[in-house]
């Protein structure tokens, strides 16, 4: 913008203060009314109950009513020295060493193979590597779990025709290889476009006229376009980072075929099963909150890192 | 968009200069998409086998029951299936048009006036983006329930409408793509805030709000925790779930087992063809130069 628009825009908007006085609020309106609603009235209720617990209050333990009473940080205490919910945050560390790094990894090989000039079949891998977006994660872990299976598996077909017996791709270490590799195929197409359309936007001259002074694509994907796009990787990681930290969908759909995965393998799924199972909401909203902030914490470490990135850049 | 169209004419140019072939960096690139289609191409043939097909027979081995497969798909439960199909059709399509009209007109509004609480509230939402949807799942219930919604399919849309990203997403797009100058014009010509945004602002902004919608339908349709927990009558459900009672009853019998993967394979077609037809229209840009500004 130049500054005579950027002037007449302060102008305007001055005059629009005053003119248009509500209409701002009432396009924001819906929005804003839905967040209270949906958004931040259960996070406050949530806050509340995980104070609370459900005491029995005369009449023995089965004629008496469950009371909630206030009991302070009790059950935060109950969550972080509970074994569920820390064997599922040791699952969630491995899983996520496994799986942000491939994905981001996989994501951004993509993307630069995309935009490298003389690469063969790219607009149909694009569309391939793009298609398993469309699947949603419970059907991919069905789709992958299928293909874990001894008795359905392709690969376990192969290897017991060589007399090497089935993968082990549900028992103990496999499992986690197995978890992040179905995370993996679904979000590794989405953030190769990402990064590809940030590879996209830098300027052609750049590139040419380092090609002109002799340097090879890898190079180039090196020292100029990885660098560029660092706000993409950025972006990317943390939806990574979101994704690993509300694993539930996968886990999931595996309980049904291998008992390594049991009821509480992942945070969320012990949160399922407090709210719905044995009836513990206190617990349960504890546990939320706790994930919700172990959320925003590694969000803001992953900014913060970036931040100091770009600064020591410049 | 006139950078991307110089920028692929010149690389044409440049490919006829140095004809330059990278048989390495292809195969690469092409087992990458191999890896994407086999477990697709999987469930494809994998619908064609009948139940005991399904164990015995080599994986990718064309089978014989998809006939058979589909017929017992579409009798399950008296054609519960296609129910579950429209269910997922209406909360996505539904869900994902207003969720757009509410995200636009919020970021619209935040991009395009200044007024005393605009950064109160442009903070709240950028907060909301970083809480994860679904730590929000349980509580939404116990709000639902009391309220009476939770069961019904309101407990499934309403949440689903309201989208913190989505309203960056068109606040990023607003303050891009709709100039001052032209709602100005337009409030000289006598028009009220309203038509301005109708027909100024919003023909204006509909490429980010086509890549909105597409971000926001296929999420409420691979949405699974929240119909989950909300809803427990299965007429009611969407696909995702319908799918997987089917495999979790299927534990024991392989008759329950082809049912899920049949219903799987027919469930991702249209959403594959979907993605891909509207794949030209995204404009991911907006997501990725999201950080940059």
């Amino acid at each position: 913008m130049t500054t005579t628009t950027s002037s007449k825009v302060r102008e305007s908007r001055g005059k629009s203060a005053t003119r248009h006085g509500i209409a701002p609020y009432l396009f924001a309106a819906p929005a804003l009314f839905l967040y209270v609603a949906f958004i931040i009235i259960p996070i406050v209720y949530t806050m509340w109950l995980s104070l609370h617990a459900y005491r029995i209050e005369g009449g023995g333990s089965i004629l008496g009513n469950r009371v909630l009473t206030w009991v302070g940080l009790e059950n935060f205490a109950s969550v972080l020295t509970s074994s569920s919910y820390l064997t599922g945050l040791k699952h969630l560390a491995i899983y996520g060493i496994i799986a942000v790094p491939s994905m981001l990894g996989l994501a951004l090989l993509f993307a630069l193979l995309l935009d490298t000039p003389g690469v063969r079949a790219r607009p149909f891998s694009r569309a391939a590597i793009f298609i398993p977006y469309a699947v949603p994660g419970i059907v991919a872990a069905l789709l992958w779990g299928f293909m874990y299976l001894p008795s359905t598996s392709p690969i376990s077909y192969v290897t017991e025709a060589l007399g090497l017996g089935p993968v082990p791709f549900l028992d103990d270490p496999g499992i986690y290889g197995a978890l992040a590799n179905i995370a993996v195929w679904g979000g590794v197409g989405f953030n190769m476009i990402i990064i590809y359309t940030s590879l996209r936007s830098i300027p052609n001259d750049i590139l040419e006229s380092a090609r002109l002074d002799g340097a090879t694509e890898i190079q180039l994907a090196l020292r100029i376009k990885i660098p560029l796009v660092i706000p993409a990787l950025v972006l990317t990681g943390f939806f990574a980072l979101i994704g690993t930290l509300q694993l539930y969908n996968e886990p999931a759909t595996l309980t049904t075929m291998t008992n390594v995965v049991g009821q509480t393998w992942a945070p969320l799924m012990t949160i399922y099963r407090d709210a719905f199972l044995t009836d513990n909401l206190p617990l349960a909203a504890a546990a939320s909150l706790t994930l919700a902030l172990a959320t925003v914490a590694a969000s803001a470490i992953v900014l913060q890192i970036a931040n100091l990135r770009r600064r020591r850049q410049r | 968009m006139t950078s991307t169209v110089t920028r692929s004419t010149d690389m044409v140019v440049a490919h006829k200069r140095r004809e330059a072939r990278r048989p390495a960096a292809t195969l690469i690139l092409i087992a990458g998409a191999i890896y994407s289609l086999v477990p697709v191409a999987w469930v494809m043939i994998a619908a064609s086998k009948s139940p005991g097909e399904l164990f015995s027979t080599f994986s990718f081995m064309p089978g014989t029951g998809l006939s058979g497969n589909l017929s017992d798909l579409f009798a399950y439960n008296s054609g519960q299936y296609w129910k579950w199909i429209g269910n997922s059709a209406l909360y996505s399509g539904l869900g994902a048009a207003l969720s757009t009209l509410v995200s636009a007109m919020a970021g619209y509004s935040l991009a395009k006036y200044s007024f005393p609480a605009r950064g109160v509230i442009f903070y709240g939402f950028l907060v909301g983006i970083l809480i994860p949807g679904i730590t929000l799942a349980v509580p939404q219930y116990l709000l639902m329930s009391k309220i009476g919604l939770a069961g019904g399919p309101l407990s499934v849309l309403l949440p689903v409408i309201i989208s913190p990203f989505g309203v960056y997403l068109s606040y990023v797009f607003a303050r891009a793509a709709v100039p001052a100058e032209t709602m100005e014009a337009a409030r000289i010509d006598g028009a009220s805030e309203w038509r301005i945004f109708r027909s100024v602002a919003l023909p204006l902004m509909l490429p980010g709000m086509v890549t909105v919608f597409l971000l926001t339908f296929v999420g409420i349709w691979n949405n699974f925790l929240l119909p989950y927990i909300m809803l427990s009558d299965q007429s009611y459900y969407p696909l995702t779930v319908g799918l997987y009672t089917l495999l979790s009853k299927g534990s024991g019998s392989p008759q329950l087992y082809s049912l899920a993967i049949t219903g799987a394979a027919l469930a991702i077609i249209p959403l594959i063809a979907l993605v891909m037809i509207l794949q030209r229209y995204w404009r991911l840009d907006l997501v990725s130069g999201g950080l940059k500004g």
